[in-house]
């Protein structure tokens, strides 16, 4: 039986390795200086997650600060428009602080605390994972300091503005494309500096090992519940999960939970921009190649001498030249499929949510709808499909009007 | 034996420390950087260490970040940097020549042509900062293939397992990173590097080189006490910066800055022969 092989195949899945490898890609690409700093996140990281008391209170966080568990919610009305698939949003825009960013930094966050650091530094592109930095260190008293690119501060200046309520420092990054990629730079050169007393919460599932590994299981809880309350309102497992991919912390953070369920397809949508085609994208899966960026081995957007390209995306979340190792490896063993969607698909699947359902998502969420209600419109009525509806759009009220020639 | 293995012997022997500029090629233009190599071994550089440009230069603060921009705004590549290098062999074939940078370009390139084009330009060790021994296997064997020496970074975070580590992996020198931090950056303990350094020798038996926040004679003369070779970068790049239009000038104050710092060496080297004999 073809299943059954499949199912061997992927039970096997325990990456990344020891060192932090999926495949080829992922590892630890950083200066001397950080490699025992990350080594001791690593011990760190490997003990507290098995430890009874802090699981207990990173699960307590997760109810009663973010409001877990993030409803299901089968959006009929859009479904039955498109006339496919039974469509579900994974609601993760209902989540404190409207984004899935803040399951991963109320975990990092912990961790920080109890290796005894004073100090939180990030990188944020659409200012989403600085808000939930934040956040957390406003909560537990932290000092924060997060970077910036010039020209994100200038797109997303409301999320500057809640990150300074929130008591962080938000420094803008003028160096290179004065954006996403050039924040994170800033950050592990801060990182570099400042190491004994400072905690670098990395947004995504990029990054040095253990990275991509304790992002992605501090996300994992958006699969976890999916699967669960998949089962409970439908007794079966979803036949396809979608989620958009940046860095790609939200789809690997509902995939995980479903990668030994090997008859559920996973879809993870880039940023095609202004299409492939044009050059003008953020989609390294699509259209890139392997290279080492940021601590990992990955998918990049690059050109042929080896310097990372400039990205284009409407949304300033998806706007980065790498991708998460994980996905890399997802991709090249056939587990997940990746395609992309342009920002005018993206800006029809923000307004179709809208209209139809009375749900404003994020833009970077919007592409993973754009490609949802393609897919759904493949499939029949007694198939459903996930779609993380990772963040809530109030963010981007001021781009989607500008680009639409409204004045607010 | 390498270029990098007999410039140390003749030093050793001459109980002098080598002095090490660090440049960006192509900064501030492609013409540029091979007449000023010329012009640092003729103020005293023992071995030229020579940057590749790169996109995200996470490492290096923001003097090198502007160098490496000037560079790129010329579109310099890898091979444009080998082939600076086989035009400095063409007058040069003594000179030690090191290339620093990241690894993506020379990932992009192919880890085994790239270890035969830069044997072919000349070049004798490459200094990859983003790849630490753990991950640099391949790198390693290409590069023992064209006889490259792989130079490796230790930090004052580095513990003695894994500054075992580094010394079986690296070839030519170690590199010994004085500060928490990027290039270019302040405050520079002089004494605690002393320990470190002296620690580190216990585990190390290739030459110990020191970089990172080395700014004036002074501080190189003071570091020069107890390390091998003294790696001086932001400061002279400094200079290019100051004289992006007028690198005639910036040629000769860069001499200046580093004739000063050959002197200083030279004159620690002269006194400690004296106390010892």
């Amino acid at each position: 039986m073809e299943h059954a092989k499949t199912e061997t195949h992927s039970e096997d899945y325990a990456l990344p390795d020891e060192r932090g490898h999926f495949g080829p890609y992922g590892g630890m690409f950083v200066a001397e200086t950080l490699m025992v700093p990350l080594q001791e996140l690593r011990d760190a990281y490997q003990r507290y997650i098995q430890d009874a008391d802090f699981q207990r209170e990173l699960d307590l966080d997760l109810q009663n600060y973010v409001g877990r568990p993030s409803p299901l919610y089968l959006a009929s009305r859009w479904s039955d428009e498109i006339g496919g698939a039974r469509i579900y949003l994974k609601r993760e825009d209902l989540n404190h602080t409207g984004a899935h960013k803040v399951n991963n930094t109320v975990g990092q966050a912990l961790l920080a605390k109890r290796m005894g650091k004073t100090r939180i530094i990030a990188e944020t592109g659409a200012g989403q994972h600085g808000v939930a930095s934040a956040t957390v260190a406003a909560r537990l008293g932290l000092e924060c300091v997060v970077y910036m690119g010039a020209e994100d501060i200038e797109r997303q200046a409301q999320n500057v503005y809640r990150m300074k309520l929130l008591g962080a420092t938000v420094v803008p990054v003028e160096s290179g494309s004065r954006t996403l990629k050039d924040a994170l730079n800033e950050a592990m050169r801060d990182w570099v500096t400042n190491v004994d007393n400072t905690f670098y919460i990395i947004g995504t599932v990029a990054g040095p090992h253990p990275y991509p590994a304790m992002v992605r299981d501090f996300q994992a809880v958006i699969g976890r519940e999916a699967r669960q309350q998949i089962l409970a309102v439908s007794g079966r497992l979803p036949d396809a999960l979608v989620a958009c991919v940046g860095g790609g912390s939200n789809a690997i953070g509902l995939f995980y939970p479903f990668i030994n369920d090997a008859d559920v397809s996973m879809y993870g949508v880039e940023a095609a921009g202004n299409g492939l085609e044009t050059g003008e994208h953020a989609a390294p899966l699509c259209a890139g190649r392997p290279g080492v960026l940021h601590g990992n081995r990955t998918y990049l957007m690059e050109d042929n001498n080896g310097q990372i390209q400039h990205t284009h995306s409407v949304s300033a979340g998806l706007d980065y030249p790498g991708v998460g190792p994980e996905h890399a490896w997802l991709k090249d063993s056939g587990r997940a499929n990746y395609v992309a969607v342009t920002d005018a698909e993206a800006l029809q699947g923000f307004h179709d949510l809208t209209r139809i359902e009375g749900i404003i998502p994020a833009l970077e969420s919007s592409h993973a709808l754009a490609y949802a209600a393609k897919l759904a419109a493949t499939m029949s009525p007694e198939q459903s499909l996930i779609v993380n509806l990772s963040g809530r759009g109030d963010k981007d009220m001021h781009t989607v009007a500008v680009r639409e020639g409204i004045e607010v | 034996m390498s270029r990098i293995s007999d410039c140390f012997a003749q030093l050793r022997q001459q109980g002098r420390t080598a002095l090490v500029p660090y440049v960006t090629a192509g900064d501030p233009e492609p013409s540029e950087t091979v007449p000023l190599m010329h012009a640092m071994v003729t103020a005293g550089a023992d071995i030229i260490e020579l940057g590749v440009p790169f996109s995200d230069p996470m490492a290096d603060g923001p003097v090198i970040q502007k160098a490496t921009e000037r560079a790129l705004a010329h579109d310099v590549s890898l091979t444009d940097v080998l082939r600076m290098v086989t035009e400095f062999r063409q007058q040069d074939d003594a000179t030690p020549v090191v290339l620093m940078g990241y690894l993506n370009p020379v990932e992009v390139m192919g880890y085994a042509k790239f270890a035969k084009a830069a044997a072919q330009a000349g070049v004798d060790g490459v200094l990859t900062v983003d790849l630490p021994p753990e991950e640099a296997g391949d790198v390693i064997s290409a590069f023992r293939q064209t006889h490259l020496d792989p130079i490796f970074l230790l930090a004052p975070t580095t513990d003695d397992e894994r500054t075992r580590t580094v010394a079986n992996a690296a070839g030519g020198f170690v590199y010994y990173v004085s500060l928490k931090g990027v290039t270019g950056a302040a405050n520079l303990d002089v004494q605690a590097v002393g320990e470190k350094v002296a620690h580190i020798r216990n585990l190390v038996d290739i030459p110990v080189g020191v970089g990172f926040g080395i700014k004036d004679a002074k501080t190189a003369a003071a570091v020069s006490r107890f390390a091998d070779a003294v790696v001086v970068g932001s400061a002279l790049v400094r200079q290019i910066e100051q004289h992006v239009n007028s690198m005639k000038q910036g040629r000769i104050e860069i001499g200046k800055l580093l004739g000063e710092m050959r002197q200083a060496l030279d004159d620690v080297q002269s006194v400690e022969q004296v106390q010892h004999s």
